[in-house]
């Protein structure tokens, strides 16, 4: 296909840093973008963001199309569907890729609907392939295999978009590898101007709070978590306890949460984040499809339960069928004697 | 001063007790060993809806688009507290994604019209795409609210709602109509049991039509009429009563196509077996350290 367009990565920000997400798309959409001969192209919103740019050049922009105007902060979804439907009238991209945050997911399907373009949610994967549209007798080349879960996880669909570009998708924080910054890459700034009127800013914040998250689970290199099988907050010190000793942040399944023992900010898997660490060791974890959908990757995974026909089992890659009330400690013991 | 409330709502498959037979060995889901529910988050939807009736002076409808036996959740919303049950029910619907699906319901919209609220669950768990909800409002050029967790003021021509976002919480107001997606923040109410005597007889025409072929009823058309002076027929609308364009609605209205469906397998268990005591740990932690996983 002669002459297509470039793959674009919507660059989510708060107060002016970037999200993980983001910076992980960029990683994939510059290859991407090298697979089909493009460019790739970062598309930044907010107010006063100059600072971001030279991030997005190190990481694998091409250039940054930036869109700078006091309505567009704090983020709200109108004035920023507008923006980005101009700019894709005007530049015709072939991709364009979102985070599957929370912001994400409702200004993604909004473009989508006016654009009339097909759109796929909380992708894993993506690949650039050919498709046979069988029933219709259509062939396509160079389209972008949309590869995503459905039904609850339990099955993996690829996702094929046959009408106008863009090829829109959102994608989950976390599944992406982040590339290595290339301090000396530098690239070209388009500012653009804003065009927006008085209905596109009828949604007005009265009120926000935020906090960061408490805890980095996708920047960690060993996760240390918890499930049911902890059986209490009280007793989640455990996992703090390994944690600390060994030097890594503390997760949990959604049970644990649910029960109240630990905040949603610590929660993997489907609902919460996904995680690829060096090290994910399980405690008390069943490992409900939902759950090892966000950790399956890891490089080595130790389970810990006391159900030998735990599923959690079949994706680990160290089994310890006992007790994690005797075991953690033990763990702790052994790593400090080694350590010394 | 009275409020529209539209609910959008849908019949999904149990996904989240999936028993060892919902799978066929190909990979497929084998739909029909799944149990049939209210989408949860739509149950929650419902529930907002249900509490500015409570507050405020409003009439609730329900509105779904499915097969014929998604008549049951809007069952479910009258037993609860809804005040009137839309399905809309096409064999041209089939295939749809969210763009048609969200086309289709837009079309429910306008033709109600003089709606001052549109309300989903923010997402439905057999897709978890979230995506129908905010292209429903792009479709009506409406602003939206998504992830509310509730209303804190409903007046006319403004809603204030608080909604969840990464990190923390937001107060919005917008004009109206306006539409919100519903997250779990709330306690869907129970059943109703004298609502649920009255209305558990509510039936759309076709569901009517299949039991008189199943010969469970004699006349058809005397049971309508009957059921509808009781106030207990359901409106059941074609794609043609709500005046959708055929081109943009089911598989036709469908951007996005499956190439590929695969079963996940998790990857096949070649775990090590380590020993829960402390020798079995220590050789553990010894290799983790020595191929410097750990430390």
């Amino acid at each position: 296909m002669a002459n297509i367009g470039n793959v674009w990565v919507f660059i989510e920000q708060e107060q002016g840093k970037i999200a993980g997400v983001s910076l992980q798309l960029v990683s994939k959409g510059r290859e991407l973008a090298d697979r089909l001969g493009v460019k790739l192209e970062g598309i930044l919103l907010g107010d006063n963001l100059s600072g971001c740019v030279d991030t997005l050049y190190h990481y694998g922009c091409d250039r940054v199309i930036l869109a700078e105007d006091s309505r567009l902060e704090p983020f709200t979804v109108l004035p920023y569907a507008k923006v980005i439907m101009q700019l894709i009238l005007e530049h015709k991209p072939n991709i364009l890729l979102f985070g599957a945050t929370l912001k994400g997911r409702e200004l993604a399907p909004r473009i989508a609907s006016e654009k009339l373009a097909g759109l796929t949610a909380d992708c894993t994967d993506l690949q650039i392939d050919d498709f046979e549209d069988k029933k219709n007798n259509q062939s396509y080349t160079d389209k972008l295999m949309q590869i995503r879960p459905a039904f609850g996880g339990n099955i993996i669909a690829t996702i094929v978009n046959t009408w106008d570009d863009p090829q829109m998708v959102t994608v989950r924080e976390g599944v992406m590898k982040l590339g290595d910054a290339d301090t000396s890459r530098t690239g070209e700034l388009l500012k653009v101007d804003v065009k927006l009127d008085d209905t596109d800013t009828v949604v007005k914040v009265i009120e926000r709070v935020r906090a960061d998250k408490e805890v980095d689970l996708q920047g960690a290199q060993i996760i240390v978590a918890g499930g049911y099988g902890v059986g209490s907050k009280e007793n989640f010190k455990l996992i703090y306890d390994l944690a600390e000793a060994i030097g890594g942040e503390v997760g949990a399944s959604r049970a644990a949460v649910d029960a109240g023992w630990i905040s949603h900010d610590h929660q993997v898997g489907q609902t919460g984040v996904t995680v690829r660490p060096r090290l994910y060791i399980a405690c008390g974890i069943s490992g409900s499809i939902q759950h090892t959908a966000g950790m399956s990757e890891s490089k080595k995974i130790i389970a810990i339960n006391t159900d030998p026909d735990a599923p959690i089992f079949s994706c680990a890659h160290y089994a310890i069928v006992g007790d994690l009330n005797q075991v953690i400690p033990q763990m702790i013991k052994a790593f400090k004697a080694k350590q010394q | 001063m009275s409020f529209n409330l539209l609910v959008f709502v849908k019949q999904v498959p149990d996904t989240q007790n999936i028993s060892g037979d919902a799978m066929t060995p190909e990979g497929t889901v084998n739909r029909a060993a799944l149990p049939a529910i209210f989408n949860p988050e739509d149950l929650n939807a419902l529930e907002l809806a249900l509490q500015l009736k409570d507050r405020y002076n409003a009439h609730v409808t329900v509105a779904t688009m499915g097969m014929p036996a998604a008549a049951e959740v809007l069952r479910q919303s009258l037993y609860r507290g809804a005040d009137r049950g839309i399905l809309v029910t096409d064999r041209a619907l089939a295939g749809a994604d969210t763009l048609a699906t969200s086309y289709t319901l837009s079309c429910v919209a306008k033709k109600l019209g003089n709606i001052d609220l549109v309300l989903c669950g923010r997402q439905a768990i057999d897709g978890d795409t979230a995506q129908v909800g905010p292209q429903i409002a792009e479709k009506l050029h409406i602003p939206q609210i998504c992830y509310v967790e509730e209303v804190n003021s409903l007046e006319p021509g403004k809603i204030v709602a608080k909604r969840a976002i990464e990190g923390g919480y937001e107060i919005l107001s917008s004009p109206l109509p306006a539409l919100l997606t519903v997250i779990d923040a709330n306690d869907p109410r129970p059943i109703n049991v004298k609502r649920m005597m009255k209305f558990k007889r509510a039936r759309t025409a076709g569901e009517i039509d299949m039991a008189a072929k199943k010969g469970e009823i004699a006349d058809a058309e005397a049971c309508k009429a009957d059921l509808k002076a009781r106030g207990l027929l359901m409106d059941e609308y074609s794609a043609a009563d709500i005046n959708a364009d055929p081109s943009r609605i089911g598989f036709p209205g469908s951007p996005t196509k499956v190439k590929q469906v695969m079963s996940v397998v998790l990857t096949a268990g070649e775990a090590k077996t380590v020993s829960a005591d402390a020798e079995g740990i220590a050789g553990l932690m010894h290799e983790l350290i020595s191929d410097h996983t750990l430390g």
